[in-house]
């Protein structure tokens, strides 16, 4: 019976690896496509320099940091059920940094000098910093990684998680300032983008983080406590109101300068699929129902835990999408007060739609991080043993 | 579930040792820097550009009609561009405004403005865009990884982006699939003692082109005596082009 069911086990584990080697081996075929032909094979244009790639590179190097959240609470603030779940937090945290670094690095127009960005830096380019702090994120976890997994490490873990806890912040500071540091285009350039960022990241971090770990259980045939999901409910809910907090904070300042308000009128109320995006996306399927699926008394099970994260996801990808593309199309204003036109597109709200190619790149990023993940929980142990912990410990709040 | 404990194998502990130790190579490799940046020259041999000089132009769109396009042709012809999709480079351009309370309408032509303080340059990762002495901002096409992050900052969308393959190319003016261009001002012509191709090229002498930093220079005399403005001097960038009628 053993040995059945360790088969059934082992064909379930090799499909999953199949399937995502599949994903990542079309991702990889798109890559090829696009840097064989050039950027001409995808929506991008010389408006809309940044395009479906990027939604999916930094929706996983935000979750990347967010994901940490979760060992953080158990190494840095001390939380027993959150301790227990730190090494795949960590695991979780390298993987969708490796899956959202393949993509940013797979969609430059000369992937193959990555060397020279590796070699070559400008201080003044918060890319450049991003450059360091992303590898020194890769280094600072395995390192809090072996100290959580290694019985001679174990008194290091704590420092360790302290220096993973302060460097995703500061990696998440320069995500949202790739961003906030851009005068030229109106979406951007505020401060307030480092700490939405943030926040975002918490939530997505903690979507992410609870899908992987409901498959995980009901793969061993466990059930969460109803006190540890209880909390992770919770934390849900209060990091999905952030987000929406930072978010509304962002547009409603925009709204209130002069200067912003047409750019904020096109996203919020005249831009067509990147106001749909922003209301029903974000709004609806990302705030407003996980905020119900996890705080209305009738709900709030782990199955509505679960469509919580979901929607958490789908409305971050759909935010990311109206925040990078539509804030691109948007055209600059070179003369204020005048009306431009031109046959470089100035004055007119510009057109993009993803290609196939760049959709599977970013696809192919989110198959490499699925495949780190699933081997990893695999060969090493990463599932959280909550019977281990003492049952005042996932009571107490 | 993990009632018993697992013995991890040796190997495999080896294994992952040798992993993270070749991992941590990979990423403190980047602090390394293997290869200098190199010196942007002034073009003839042996000499450098020299930062007493400060290139600049002056367009005097009072004298540019919105039917007239010679200045956008001959940089085209100059530095082997073609097309207008938004897929295809454009480094000159003219735009068409209306003031929308007046009507009053004009025709600029607008470029990489050369600014002192260059958004382009502060956001480029690789140092690949770059500001010369003499004030020509420029991508090396060597460092350049293509991506287009200087298009994000550059509030003059004087920026592009090569979407596919190149031919027919000006040797005197490399370009290259994937990497970002822009006016090079004609740094070719320039180092020769030319003028840029737009300059030459205007029937009406709209366009002047000179030494900022030279008081006897003709466009510096022609800055004391009209009005002239810079595109959003609200961004504190001070560009070398400036423009008289707008």
């Amino acid at each position: 019976m053993g040995q059945a069911c360790k088969q059934f086990d082992d064909s379930r584990f090799y499909a999953l690896v199949g399937l995502g080697l599949a994903v990542l081996l079309a991702g990889l075929g798109a890559f090829h496509y696009m840097e064989e032909h050039g950027h001409i094979v995808t929506g991008m244009n010389n408006q809309v320099v940044w395009g479906a790639p990027h939604v999916f590179a930094i929706f996983m190097i935000v979750a990347a940091s967010g994901v940490l959240n979760v060992a953080s609470m158990g190494s840095v603030f001390g939380k027993t059920i959150y301790k227990v779940r730190a090494p795949l937090s960590g695991l979780l945290c390298l993987a969708l940094l490796g899956g959202g670094l393949m993509v940013l690095m797979l969609d430059l127009g000369r992937p193959d000098r990555i060397i020279v960005a590796a070699t070559h830096y400008n201080f003044t380019s918060v890319f450049a910093w991003n450059v360091f702090l992303y590898s020194g994120m890769f280094t600072i976890v395995a390192l809090y990684l072996w100290t959580l997994m290694e019985r001679r490490m174990k008194p290091y873990s704590k420092p360790a998680g302290l220096m993973a806890f302060i460097w995703r912040l500061v990696l998440t500071t320069g995500t949202g300032s790739i961003f906030g540091f851009l005068v030229a285009r109106q979406a951007y350039g505020s401060a307030v983008l480092a700490p939405m960022f943030i926040v975002m990241s918490f939530a997505w971090g903690l979507a992410v983080f609870y899908i992987v770990q409901s498959a995980m259980f009901a793969w061993n045939g466990l059930q969460l406590h109803p006190a540890i999901l209880r909390r992770m409910r919770n934390l849900l809910g209060v990091f999905v109101a952030g987000t929406a907090y930072f978010v509304a904070a962002y547009h409603l300042t925009n709204l209130y300068f002069a200067r912003q308000t047409d750019f904020e009128l096109f996203i919020l109320f005249q831009g067509g699929v990147y106001t749909l995006l922003f209301w029903l996306g974000f709004v609806v399927v990302g705030t407003l129902m996980p905020l119900l699926l996890v705080f209305h008394p009738a709900l709030g099970t782990q199955r509505a835990m679960l469509f919580a994260s979901i929607g958490v996801i789908l409305g971050a990808f759909a935010l990311l999408y109206s925040f990078i593309i539509g804030g691109q199309v948007w055209p600059l204003q070179l003369f204020p007060g005048y009306a431009a036109s031109s046959t470089f597109g100035d004055g007119t709200i510009a057109s993009y739609s993803p290609s196939l190619p760049e959709i599977l790149l970013g696809i192919g990023g989110m198959a490499a991080a699925f495949l780190i993940t699933t081997v990893g929980v695999r060969i090493l142990h990463f599932l959280p043993e909550d019977d281990l912990i003492p049952l005042e410990a996932i009571t107490a709040d | 579930m993990s009632g018993q404990e697992q013995k991890p194998l040796p190997g495999r502990r080896v294994f992952l040792a040798g992993g993270a130790a070749a991992a941590l190579g990979v990423l403190l490799a980047p602090g390394i820097r293997l290869i200098e940046v190199a010196a942007a020259t002034g073009g003839q041999p042996g000499t450098r550009a020299s930062a007493k000089v400060r290139w600049g132009l002056l367009i005097d769109t009072t004298q540019c009609s919105s039917d007239c396009t010679a200045c956008v042709d001959a940089c085209q012809t100059e530095n082997h561009i073609s097309g207008t999709a938004p897929t295809d480079s454009q480094w000159l351009r003219k735009v068409e405004l209306k003031d929308m309370r007046s009507g009053r309408s004009a025709s600029v032509p607008v470029m990489c403005q050369h600014c002192a303080k260059p958004a382009c340059v502060d956001v480029c990762p690789t140092g690949a865009s770059f500001k010369r002495a003499d004030g020509i901002v420029l991508v090396d096409r060597h460092a350049c990884i293509g991506c287009r992050y200087c298009m994000m900052a550059c509030p003059y969308k004087a920026r592009s982006f090569v979407h596919a393959p190149v031919d027919d190319q000006n040797p005197e003016v490399p370009r290259g699939k994937g990497c970002v261009e822009g006016c090079t001002l004609c740094v070719h012509r320039v180092d020769k003692g030319q003028q840029p191709a737009c300059v030459e090229s205007c029937p009406n002498q709209a366009m002047l082109f000179g030494d900022l930093n030279d008081p006897e220079s003709a466009i510096s005399q022609r800055l004391r005596t009209i009005a002239t403005t810079q595109v959003r001097a609200d961004l504190g960038l001070d560009p070398g082009v400036r423009y008289h009628g707008i």
